[in-house]
Formats: structure tokens, C-alpha cells, sequence
């Protein structure tokens, strides 16, 4: 599908997980034809990570996560959205026109844009966890579960995802200790209970992880105490770090009102930035709840706020 | 022109005996970005495939070759020249990045 770059469009939607599509549905609805950037890689959002998706309402038997997105895109096709398999790489989101560059160095123009990039993985922030990336190092268990079979291997944190991913990997690994430096999970009952019931789990409490040891692959942790403060060391060939998200907002962060933590502010409940014209949901704002039907939620919020913005303007 | 599968049958013929350099895709049907991958690769492979030569190989079915080059997390681009690893792409990256990585190749 081409997007004619010479027009001023109503609409241009960056991001494509449940806020982003759900944005594009409501939009394509109400005849905006939006122009929804997926991301050249990254189409889908965090859920194209996951397996099966059980707490999005509407499934009984849940339903795995690209299946979901996949579902999503298609109902936004369906009303005439107009999907671009591309990053938007800059943005000028201050003016009555705002201006967006892509991937491929085309330039499109919209009289309001919805903010929908979510959010990435949080690293523990150690160097040697940035040099042993895709060496052992992984923030994505179904991404890489796979090359850890029969292997000894942890995983950070001790919120759903890391759950979530101790959970995943014991289908593959022969153990999996979940380090967490506090001393008790964060995680919901279900999950908690599903983790500590399983055989290959074993948990860590009180630790957290200090350096990632190895030449070209992770062979061993440090680690420290958090209350007694002793440090230690153990043998494990994998490290999923699984310790939470931070919003990709470094597109916007000096455009829109961003937090300390750079989540992008909104209005109250709606989903007006500072700036006219222009809106954002989903991961990018949400610290709270960040789930998938909140994040849609906030999508289709954007899209009538957008729409009501056009009407008025 | 299109990328190739490679397997270990014809491994050494189409990657390690090459006159040119290979990108080998270490890849597999449940990796979402290795599919999201996938394209870029073949627009690359069409685009610049006479300087360097795109192939793929499916780590669930080639297990053991996977295992040969130490792949612990897909997708992994490794380009061999003369038969070795020079540079190993780890992770799916947009088009102009992966361009980026293969310059010294296809320029």
C-alpha cells in the first residue's frame, strides 16, 4: 500500500501494539484514514514476545500473543487503515502540522498524531550484561528459551513477567533461579503460585545480581546479599533479566511532557499531551497498570480524543 | 536474486566454500523477529545479491549446526568470508541498520 507523502493526512499513528491498533480501528472508523507506522521490526509490540496471552478479555481459552496482534492488525486493515511496516525515526510535533521522517527517509504530514511506541526492556545496567547480549544474556525468554536446553540458568526480577519467563524456560532448561532482591515477589497470586509449585524453579530472595561472568558467553553471576550485603557467586550459562519496562519515549522527550522516569504525561484521563494535536496511550504513559486491554483501552480513548481534536479544529 | 536455504547437506558448498562473502540467517518459525526480519533480507538479497550471498538456515531443523556456530538467541546474521565468522549480527534490525552492518560487503 502507498502512502501519498505529498498530502497533509488527519491521522498518523506511531506504534502498533494493542494501544496502536486500536487506535487505527477506532480512527479508520471514524473515517480518518489513519497512517499507522508498525515499526520495521518491531510490529505488533511486546506481545509478539509472549506466548499465551490468558487475562485479555474475550478469550476463554486464551490466546497467544502474536495471534492476538495478528487479529488486531487485520481489524484495523479492515476499516481502512493504511499500515506501514516502518520506524519513524524523528518527529515535529509542535505547529498545525506535524511533520514525521521514517526509515526510508520519507516525510508525512498530519494534523494530529497518537503516540503509541510502548515501552522496552529494562537492563540491570551493567556492562557486562550489554557485552554478553545474545551471548547468554537475553530479556526475552520465548525469544531465546530454545538455545538453554538442559542448562542451569536464572532469571531477575520478581514481577509477573519474570514469572512469566521462569515459568517458560523450565521447558527447556534443567534449572531456573529466579533472583529477586527483595524479599517477597511482586508478582500476582496466580503467578506466584504457578512459579514456586514448579519443580525447576528456585528462588533467591534478597539478591541481586552484581556482574555477568564470561569470556564470549555468560559461564558464571556475581551476586550480593541486599540485606547482609555478602556477595557470592554461582555457575549459570543463561541470564533473563525480566525486571520491568521503560517507555520508548526518547522520540518525543523535549517535545511532549515527559516524567522523571520518561513516561509521557497526559491530560487527566484523557489522552491530551501538552502539546495540540497531539496524543499518546498505552505503555508510553501507563507506569501503572500496563497491560494489553488497558493499553487498548487507551488506544481507542486516543483515537476519539484525535477525532474530536479534528472535528473542533 | 532470492535468498537460499542452506542445510547441513550443502553447508559447505553454499556458505564455507564461497568465492564471495555469505550472510547466513540463523532463524525459526516461532521467532517473531525473525519473520519480521525475513523481508528485509530478501530486498537486501535482491538488491545487493551478487556481492554478498543471503541464506537461510532453520535452527530447528539444522540443530546441530546451530549449535556448531555457539547461536544462543535468534535471529543471528553471521557473515563468513572464506569460511570463517567475521561479523555476527545479533538481533533483528531495521533495514538502514542492517545495511549499515553489511557496508564493507556491498559497497
Amino acid at each position: 500500500m502507498s502512502v501519498d507523502y505529498n498530502k497533509i493526512h488527519e491521522l498518523v499513528i506511531v506504534g502498533s501494539g494493542p494501544a496502536g491498533y486500536t487506535a487505527a480501528v477506532y480512527a479508520a472508523r471514524a473515517q480518518l484514514e489513519p497512517v499507522v507506522y508498525e515499526g520495521s521490526v518491531t510490529a505488533g509490540g511486546a506481545l509478539m514476545n509472549t506466548t499465551e496471552v490468558e487475562n485479555f478479555p474475550g478469550f476463554e481459552h486464551g490466546i497467544m500473543g502474536p495471534d492476538l496482534m495478528d487479529q488486531m492488525r487485520k481489524q484495523a486493515l479492515r476499516f481502512g487503515a493504511q499500515l506501514v511496516t516502518d520506524d519513524i525515526t524523528e518527529m515535529k510535533l509542535d505547529g498545525e502540522t506535524k511533520v514525521l521522517i521514517d526509515g526510508s527517509g520519507n516525510t508525512i504530514k498530519s494534523r494530529a498524531v497518537v503516540l503509541a511506541m510502548g515501552s522496552a526492556y529494562k537492563e540491570i545496567g551493567l556492562i557486562n550484561e550489554k557485552r554478553l547480549s545474545g551471548r547468554g544474556v537475553s530479556w526475552c525468554a520465548t525469544c531465546d528459551g530454545f538455545f538453554f536446553r538442559d542448562q542451569v540458568i536464572a532469571v531477575v526480577g520478581g514481577g509477573d513477567s519474570a514469572m512469566e519467563e521462569a515459568n517458560f524456560l523450565t521447558k527447556f532448561a534443567s534449572k531456573v533461579v529466579v533472583i529477586h532482591r527483595r524479599e517477597e515477589l511482586r508478582a500476582s497470586k496466580i503467578m506466584a503460585e504457578r512459579a514456586k509449585a514448579n519443580p525447576k524453579i528456585e528462588f533467591l530472595f534478597n539478591t541481586e545480581v552484581i556482574d555477568v561472568l564470561g569470556e564470549d558467553k555468560v559461564t558464571a553471576l556475581k551476586l550480593r546479599n541486599t540485606v547482609t550485603g555478602e556477595e557470592s557467586q554461582k555457575d549459570f550459562t543463561g541470564l533473563f533479566v525480566a525486571i520491568g519496562h521503560l517507555p520508548r519515549s526518547e522520540l518525543v522527550k523535549g517535545q511532549v511532557a515527559t516524567n522523571s522516569e520518561g513516561y509521557v504525561e497526559v491530560e487527566g484521563r484523557s489522552t491530551r499531551t501538552n502539546l495540540k494535536g497531539v496524543f499518546a496511550c498505552g505503555d508510553l504513559v501507563d507506569f501503572t497498570y500496563r497491560q494489553a486491554i488497558t493499553a487498548a483501552g487507551s488506544g481507542c480513548q486516543a483515537a476519539l480524543d484525535a477525532e474530536r481534536f479534528l472535528v473542533g479544529h | 536474486m532470492a535468498t537460499e536455504k542452506v542445510t547441513a547437506a550443502n553447508f559447505a558448498d553454499v556458505v564455507l566454500k564461497s568465492s564471495t562473502p555469505v550472510l547466513v540467517d540463523f532463524w525459526a518459525e516461532w521467532c517473531g523477529p525473525c519473520r519480521a526480519v525475513g523481508p528485509i533480507l530478501e530486498e537486501i538479497s535482491n538488491e545487493h545479491g551478487e556481492k554478498i550471498k543471503i541464506v537461510k538456515l532453520n535452527t530447528d531443523e539444522e540443530g546441530s549446526i546451530a549449535m556448531k556456530y555457539g547461536i544462543n538467541s535468534i535471529p543471528t546474521m553471521n557473515v563468513f568470508v572464506g569460511g570463517e565468522v567475521v561479523k555476527s549480527i545479533v538481533g533483528a534490525r531495521p533495514k538502514p541498520a542492517l545495511l549499515k552492518e553489511l557496508s564493507d560487503y556491498i559497497s
